[in-house]
């Protein structure tokens, strides 16, 4: 699971692609078990999700917070970090924007989204640079740290949506943030809103950064050889809190377009384990900033695809989920992937 | 003698590259038959199929004067042929006999005999004069012990060809000499010894015959009395091989470097450092002899601004450096060329060009406003580097770790080299590489003296301390025990001084010489 | 092998691209229900809603989909997928979609939406709000309470302090006053409707203050409340569902909510082309609430009381008895 070099090699761009076509050959078997037609349930699923505008929009729109929430353990991993708080770091950013969102009324919209994209974001990077500050300076794992920080995160904002920022009738939810602070929709109906631009630029910028910057290559050579970077003068604890707080930053945009573009309010426990989702997108984006962008369309496509091959088909849901799984199973079993390549090359 | 292993046209090809092309050899029952031939070469391909480990695209393998087929190691071990590799198979949490007989533990009404293996074992150990401690846990014991293990588990399997790859290079000298020692033994016993190498000093000493390859072809075979240093080093390399590193007397000029009653700390808190003082001047290498481990890598690392120092001063043409940190310490043009490559030197899946820059990352030409990178500068000088070096291939878009460890560690040298430093620290600088490249990197490092550097050359190899020093220190346990002119040095007399200035045993037949291999 | 993978791929996009097979019949009618929290077989709101539904598909010949979110925000994706889908009537089972719906309901205003239990959207044009007399029925089960107990002293254990149990608690008491104006009416709230544990602590608590007959009005809390009364043995009265049969004898009666009903009349509306948005209350007029047949505890209940609810239930729909609302 690296990568050396700014550019995916052609091997880093075809283990995903197998694993994907190996995954929905083995999702096929399940559908056969189910009894159904598995082209026809695949047909269903990819005309639902990438043909037409209107899919297109539903899968952009699905693929949007995965692409921040990838973006954020790709990033972590380049320092040699592996971020499994996501999770919690896009819910204490959704919580700030929402705060932001539903405070401050009579601004501007220039002023009142930036204002609310940012706490969001500043929210996220704080809570990261705890496992960050611990694991620089006291040697503890992230891992523990990341996944214990997500518990806290849940339930600070269970309390504040239920307690003090409680405004649904009685749903456990936030009032709806002013509209100056609302991602604008870009093709209404659907809620595809210009989250989507951030993520872009996300991606961009990301990019930039690791492989265009002084400090993104201080940020890789930690993560591949932390005694060399030592070697060339570079701090060690500096760059990973620095990566975990950039990280932080970026999960929370998952959260904070989730309430500013989406839900329009924070609902208590509203997302489906989109961080969690962004382990799985970095895993199959190869931890490049280009192949998360795929890797969360692709994602963002099988649960768009999925609720209408549930209705539309005996298929249900869950088999989208068996075949991320798959997918990721395959991924890591890159050297499956990597034999069954040169055995077909060999024949 | 009689043939005990005919090889016959052994061929393997990997992607790219023939390994091994049409090789034909011949070891004769109870020899000690060195390999040698510089890294790449192949011997450790051809070892490997004849372990089991590869399989020969074409050839056949005579065993006994019988054609065998060995297509796995447990083939091989059966057919009573053993290896040892440079890197040990062993699980360290476990003792030393339960290494040996992992595997083939010996059963007693279907539980292992824990008592009968470790009799055994202890056996073996005494027959062969391999001495071990059976019980220690593998963790505990010495690098030497190790590798005797390793033999020790070869032997238990009943091997009588042992395959010894590249033993001597995780040795320190002394350690060598009771291999060799072992070596002899194990010959009289009538086993037969496979010894891979590269260092013809080695094959001098202790093999009947030496075959050498390049290139993946076996260029000859020849009888160790009737061959010398100049004739391997040339069919090794295929040129003549300058084997003394020539040059000019020093001119040491100015004190520019210093350090005194230098105490360190390594990170678990032992004192390795115990009150070093050095001077070097302008135009001058001093040489650090001593066996690893007695606080050459503290001091460096102290120096160098890696660890802190307790105690002491540093200076550089007059100004204190101690407990500067790394970044600060790189900006005074001190080079450092580190002991491990690996995991100092070198950040492997980073390609030429940033490697180039790793510690001059943070400085102009390479960044621009806003930290951006200036890629047009970095390629520049990569390219330049790489050039001057004859870094090869001259590719500095390819990964560092796809080099051979001879361009890697030019790659190191080019960047550390490429400032112009003051104040030069070469720690190591040629392990692990063939002739070739030690050559060159000897002669970069005298060029470097001669252009005024003062140069601090910490080794664990005595040739190249001999070769290369102008004054030579001699560490022992944490301090400086002796120093001396190199004119008045010799091989006894550091060795002895390295033990910490016991008498050392007459080493017998061990020849004395200064120059590099 | 790019090739092949780039081949298998184009294939792929073929398939995909050739228009859809399984369309719907035309003029069929379709329908979507987005169920609550807990899905199908919670043996109550939404199953009676799924009950409805499916009666509504058998008796109108309409296309019926269903779908169970696993959460609240997943809710309104669900909400909109169907809208997307061009189904004629989605119709959302709880109040928890009501902030999802109100959404929906402004991103899509020709989408006909309905939304059982909350009249938080009883202004928008586009969404039927089907709610309940709860009071009706409370009222009901209050006479019954009030006729029936002996140490004149009767109970309410309450979910949460919310709008639809306040509607609970009021009928409840209008109708014990009714029945017996002497009577001492214990009112309890729990703070929860997933806590069976405070449940049965106010359940045991009211019944050592005298009262021998307990109504809840309070979810999952309610099973202490039952607890308590088969450990005690004092009556409990039921609510949503026909929940006479958890244990059996003890249970007096239930006071049901006819989500089945509703969701059969609201589809039966779109069907006959008079689907309209706004409140539609379901009372005891219209079946929408009432008592349950005393499945286990016909035998205790003596017949000049069953008679005597029976005029009662006619006086509410007559208007000669006039429940009032916590609203009102």
């Amino acid at each position: 699971m690296k990568l050396e070099q700014s550019s995916l090699t052609s091997r880093e761009i075809l283990t995903p692609i197998v694993s994907v076509i190996l995954a929905l050959l083995v999702g096929a078997i399940f559908i056969l078990i189910v009894g159904e037609n598995p082209i026809e349930a695949y047909r269903v699923l990819f005309s639902n999700s990438l043909v037409g505008m209107d899919s297109i929009a539903a899968t952009l729109q699905r693929a949007t917070p995965l692409i921040f929430t990838g973006l954020a353990v790709a990033f972590a991993f380049r320092c040699g970090l592996f971020n499994i708080g996501a999770e919690g770091q896009l819910y204490v950013g959704a919580m700030a924007a929402v705060i932001v969102g539903i405070t401050f009324s009579g601004l501007p919209k220039v002023i009142h989204l930036p204002m609310a994209v940012l706490a969001g974001m500043a929210a996220g990077g704080i809570w990261a640079s705890v496992p960050g500050l611990l694991k620089a300076k006291l040697g503890v794992h992230e891992v523990i740290n990341t996944i214990m920080m997500n518990f806290i995160a849940y339930f600070l904002t269970d309390y504040l949506v239920t307690g003090p920022f409680h405004g649904g009738r009685w749903t456990p939810e936030t009032a709806r943030i002013l509209p100056t602070a609302e991602l604008s929709r870009l093709l209404p109906p659907s809620r595809l809103n210009t989250g989507i631009i951030i993520a872009i630029a996300a991606i961009i910028i990301v990019y930039i950064f690791l492989w265009r910057t002084r400090l993104g290559y201080e940020i890789r050579a930690v993560g591949f050889n932390p005694t060399a970077a030592e070697y060339g003068g570079i701090s060690i604890s500096r760059n990973m809190i620095m990566a975990m707080v950039f990280s932080g930053a970026l999960a929370s945009l998952a959260g904070v377009e989730q309430i500013l573009g989406v839900h329009g309010r924070f609902i208590q426990r509203f997302s489906p384990d989109l961080g969690f989702m962004g382990i799985a997108v970095a895993l199959l984006g190869k931890n490049h900033p280009v192949g998360v962008f795929f890797a969360a369309v692709l994602f963002g496509a099988l649960r768009t695809g999925a609720a209408a091959m549930d209705r539309l088909t005996d298929v249900p849901r869950e088999l989208v989920v068996i075949i991320q799984a798959l997918i990721i199973m395959f991924v890591a079993a890159e050297e499956l992937t990597r034999r069954l390549m040169q055995r077909r090359r060999r024949a | 003698m009689q043939n005990i292993l005919e090889l016959k046209n052994i061929t393997k090809r990997f992607p790219g590259v023939v390994a091994n092309d049409k090789i034909s050899l011949d070891i004769r029952a109870g020899e000690i038959h060195a390999l040698v031939g510089e890294n790449g070469s192949g011997k450790s391909t051809l070892m490997n199929i004849l372990y089991g480990l590869y399989n020969a695209d074409e050839g056949e393998i005579f065993l006994r004067g019988e054609k065998t087929k060995i297509t796995e190691p447990r083939q091989a071990i059966d057919h009573g042929i053993g290896m040892v590799f440079q890197h040990f198979m062993l699980v360290e949490p476990l003792t030393v006999f339960e290494n040996v007989i992992l595997g083939s533990e010996p059963q007693k009404r279907g539980f292992i005999d824990f008592r009968g293996a470790e009799k055994e074992v202890a056996r073996l150990s005494r027959e062969y004069g391999l001495r071990v401690e059976t019980g220690a846990r593998v963790e505990d014991i010495s690098v030497g012990q190790q590798q005797r293990l390793e033999i020790l588990k070869a032997l238990y399997r009943k091997a009588d060809i042992l395959i010894l790859d590249e033993p001597t290079a995780v040795l320190t000298p002394q350690e060598t000499e009771e291999l060799f020692g072992v070596m002899r033994n194990l010959k009289e016993q009538g086993t037969t010894i496979i010894f891979i190498t590269h260092k013809i000093r080695e094959v001098l000493e202790i093999s009947d015959r030496v075959s050498v390859l390049r290139r993946g072809k076996l260029v000859g075979t020849k009888n160790t009395s009737e061959t010398d240093r100049p004739e391997l080093a040339e069919m090794m390399v295929g040129r003549e091989v300058l084997l003394r590193v020539e040059k000019e007397k020093a001119q040491p000029g100015e004190k520019v470097f210093s350090v005194s009653d230098l105490e360190v700390r390594d990170q678990r808190g032992t004192k390795r450092v115990k009150g070093v003082s050095l001077e070097i001047r302008e135009g001058e290498i001093l040489g650090i002899a001593g066996v690893e481990g007695n606080g050459q890598q503290e001091m460096v690392e102290a120096i160098t601004g890696l660890l802190r120092a307790d105690k002491g001063k540093i200076t550089l043409e007059g100004k204190e450096l101690q407990n500067l940190n790394a970044m600060q310490i790189k900006k005074k043009r001190i080079g450092y060329i580190p002991e491990d490559r690996h995991k100092r030197g070198l950040i492997l899946d980073f390609n030429v060009a940033d490697n180039m820059i790793l510690g001059f990352h943070t400085e102009p030409p390479f960044v621009q406003r806003f930290f951006i990178r200036d890629e047009r500068a970095i390629k520049e000088n990569a390219g330049r580097l790489v050039e001057e070096y004859d870094v090869r291939p001259p590719n500095i878009q390819q990964q560092v770790s796809t080099f051979s460890g001879g361009n890697q560690q030019k790659i190191v040298a080019a960047r550390e080299f490429s400032r112009k430093p003051k104040f030069l620290i070469c720690s190591q600088p040629t392990r692990g590489l063939d002739i070739g490249a030690i050559e060159f990197i000897h002669k970069q490092v005298i060029d470097q003296r001669d252009k005024g550097a003062a140069i601090l050359l910490v080794s664990a190899e005595l040739d190249e301390i001999l070769s290369l020093s102008d004054r030579i220190a001699v560490m022992y346990e944490g301090r400086i025990v002796g120093e001396m002119p190199v004119e008045e040095a010799d091989e006894k007399k550091l060795g002895s001084l390295m033990l910490g200035g016991e008498a050392r045993k007459d080493r017998g037949g061990d020849t004395v010489e200064t120059g590099t291999e | 092998m790019v090739r092949k993978i780039l081949s298998l791929i184009f294939v792929f996009a073929l398939l995909f691209s050739l228009p859809m097979g399984q369309q719907a019949e035309a003029n069929q009618l379709k329908v979507g229900v987005v169920f609550s929290i807990g899905g199908l077989g919670d043996e109550s709101f939404n199953d009676a809603a799924f009950k409805g539904a499916t009666q509504a598909r058998d008796d109108f010949g309409i296309q019926l989909d269903y779908v169970e979110p696993d959460d609240i925000a997943e809710m309104e994706d669900h909400q909109r997928a169907f809208v997307e889908e061009g189904y004629d009537l989605i119709i959302a089972i709880g109040f928890l979609q009501e902030s999802g719906l109100e959404a929906v309901a402004r991103d899509y205003p020709d989408a006909k939406l309905a939304i059982v239990d909350s009249d938080y959207l009883a202004d928008k044009p586009n969404v039927a709000s089907l709610v309940f007399k709860e009071h009706e029925g409370s009222f009901l089960a209050g006479y019954l309470a009030g006729r029936m107990t002996e140490t004149n002293t009767v109970g309410f254990v309450g979910g949460m302090e919310v709008p639809v149990i306040f509607n609970f608690q009021t009928g409840y008491e209008q109708g014990v006053e009714y029945a017996n104006p002497d009577a001492t009416i214990l009112i309890n709230y729990a703070g929860d409707f997933g806590d069976p544990g405070t449940g049965k602590e106010l359940a045991v608590s009211q019944f050592e203050r005298g009262a021998d007959i307990i109504y809840h009005a309070a979810g999952g809390t309610g099973m202490g409340v039952f607890e308590a009364a088969e450990e005690n043995d004092f009556y409990a009265i039921g609510v949503d569902s026909e929940q006479d049969g958890i244990v059996p004898g003890q249970i007096l009666t239930s006071m049901l909510k006819r989500v089945d009903v509703a969701v059969y009349n609201i589809i039966e509306d779109l069907v006959k082309g008079e689907f309209h948005a706004g409140v539609h209350r379901f009372g005891v007029a219209d079946g929408g609430v009432g008592l349950t047949d005393f499945p286990y505890t016909d035998h205790l209940i003596p017949d000049d009381i069953k008679q005597d609810l029976e005029v009662i239930k006619e006086m509410i729909i007559d208007g000669e008895i006039e429940v009032s609302s916590a609203h009102d």
